[in-house]
């Protein structure tokens, strides 16, 4: 007699298994082909593909990503706590405040995005004010480089940590800030020392949602980065479409999921440890 | 807290200069707009339905039993960028091509949708479930019902708001679509993100300006209303 919650998952099941293992699956059989004649794939079989993502061209936009989505994280992060903090522990609202930061979340990524380009640009709406009321006079170059690149991801991203690390500190008993605070500590010390360890599993909780996509992004390297931003996310997509190039495009993404499975994995176990 | 603010200003100010309507005309009149929006209308509302329904199964499902392969399978969904998911199901498209002679069009659109969009369903709907009283099904099932009588009759009514929320949330986002879109599309279904960033690559331009306006103002007076179903389906709740 197969339970009524077996049946339930089975139709879910099967989305996950045919529409996300199976192409994943694709993915890895691609990425041992060479690049057909005209942009698919075909035998050889062969580990070429993977041989090139080591390529120290490519190298470089490894770690580029890397170091932007580190950047993006950490910024995400020291944004993202005090916002959490102050919502769980002094805000009354809590619930309409923690509905304002998702907002954003819900209207359409693609025109947030393009709203700060339409503000950053040289002729955008920050540099005509700067540059009516004095400040410079010549443009600044707000767009178009990895800083905006970071400025689009964090922004895109904030919700991703806001919200973990809110529901950690939900749950965090204020009597334990109360007794660090009537044992002489500042509220700053108290809210460090006490609360950011506690709050430990949703930090690495938001830190992930956070990196990996950041990784792997595509649109926001591209519309802020004008396209001299390239990023993994980036490099990718160009195998699939204009360079036609899949088993190389296969590999690498291959390369990249064992990578975060890998990043995955340490951090898990670091939290473990921690508790 | 500033960010939501900032990003409805955002868009706002994005057209104060020239105050006319001009923009907005061009843009109602924009035939190619018109198709996009419809394109992406269908697709949304298409992958929110399937999507929404199997996803709330499985949160029931989950809720009630651990299944440790399909909570990571969504986990991954959810930390996979969405390039490595448009070009897996790329190429999964190209292999029914050749099989029977699948072409790209809405339908591949659709189908992956509803795969990404899947965990986003369960998360919500789980999270209400978990407010959810246990103690209510177990008392249907004292009272001599069947599970799925009791799911039926009284855990699903009562969970019609959190499934509507997800169901705005699944629409939003396959609405919103870009990247993986873009990969599986044919050529003729284009959606109007699609549209929107091809405007928006050539650079800056009022139309894009009126449209994006446009935009954020009927996903708000979407989100305001689901807020409302929300609130006053609370206040039964807790009368």
């Amino acid at each position: 007699m197969i339970s009524l919650s077996r049946w339930f998952r089975a139709p879910a099941e099967l989305v996950m298994l045919l529409l996300f293992y199976l192409p994943l699956a694709m993915v890895f059989g691609y990425s041992f082909l060479t690049r057909g004649a005209y942009g698919g794939a075909s035998r050889p079989v062969t580990v070429e593909a993977y041989g090139r993502v080591f390529d120290l061209l490519y190298l470089r936009i490894v770690f580029r990503s890397i170091s932007i989505a580190t950047a993006s994280t950490a910024i995400c992060l020291v944004a993202a706590f005090p916002l959490a903090f102050y919502i769980a522990r002094f805000a009354r609202a809590k619930t309409l405040l923690i509905n304002l930061v998702t907002l954003p979340f819900w209207t359409s990524f693609l025109i947030r995005t393009y709203a700060w380009m339409f503000l950053l640009r040289d002729t955008g709406l920050i540099n005509v004010v700067l540059q009516r009321i004095g400040l410079i006079s010549k443009p600044l170059p707000l767009l178009f480089n990895d800083g905006a690149v970071i400025l689009g991801l964090v922004y895109g991203y904030l919700p991703f940590m806001v919200l973990p690390i809110y529901a950690t500190l939900e749950k965090l008993d204020p009597a334990l800030l109360d007794a660090a605070e009537d044992l002489g500590a500042t509220p700053w010390v108290a809210a460090w020392k006490v609360a950011v360890p506690l709050a430990k599993p949703g930090i690495i909780a938001g830190s992930i949602l956070v990196f990996i996509p950041c990784l792997g992004a595509y649109l926001t390297p591209d519309l802020m980065g004008g396209g001299k931003t390239v990023m993994l996310g980036n490099l990718v997509q160009n195998q699939f479409t204009a360079a036609r190039d899949w088993p190389f495009g296969a590999a690498i993404s291959l390369v990249f999921m064992g990578a975060v499975f890998v990043v995955m994995r340490l951090l898990r176990n670091y939290a473990e440890d921690s508790l | 807290m500033v960010l939501g603010v900032f990003s409805f200003n955002a868009s706002r100010i994005a057209n104060w200069n020239g105050f006319t309507l001009d923009w907005y005309l061009q843009v109602f009149g924009d035939s190619l707009l018109w198709e996009g929006t419809l394109n992406s209308l269908i697709i949304a509302t298409a992958t929110t339905a399937i999507a929404t329904a199997l996803g709330t199964l499985a949160a029931y499902s989950l809720w009630k039993t651990k299944a440790p392969v399909l909570t990571t399978s969504l986990y991954l969904s959810l930390v996979t960028p969405e390039v490595l998911t448009g070009v897996s199901l790329l190429l999964l498209f190209q292999l029914l091509f050749r099989l029977i002679h699948l072409r790209l069009g809405m339908h591949t659109v659709i189908l992956a949708h509803v795969s990404f969009s899947l965990v986003y369903v369960v998360l919500v709907v789980l999270s209400r479930l978990r407010q959810f009283d246990r103690d209510l099904e177990d008392a249907a099932l004292d009272l001599g019902g069947t599970p799925w009588q009791t799911f039926w009759h009284v855990t699903l009514p009562l969970l019609v708001p959190g499934i509507l929320a997800a169901a705005l949330l699944c629409f939003t986002v396959s609405f919103d679509d870009y990247v993986i879109t873009s990969l599986v599309a044919g050529i003729d279904s284009q959606t109007l993100p699609m549209l929107i960033y091809a405007m928006a690559r050539k650079g800056v331009s009022p139309e894009v300006n009126a449209l994006s306006v446009l935009i954020t103002v009927v996903l708000g007076a979407l989100i305001l209303a689901a807020d409302r179903i929300e609130q006053r389906s609370s206040a039964k709740l807790k009368a």
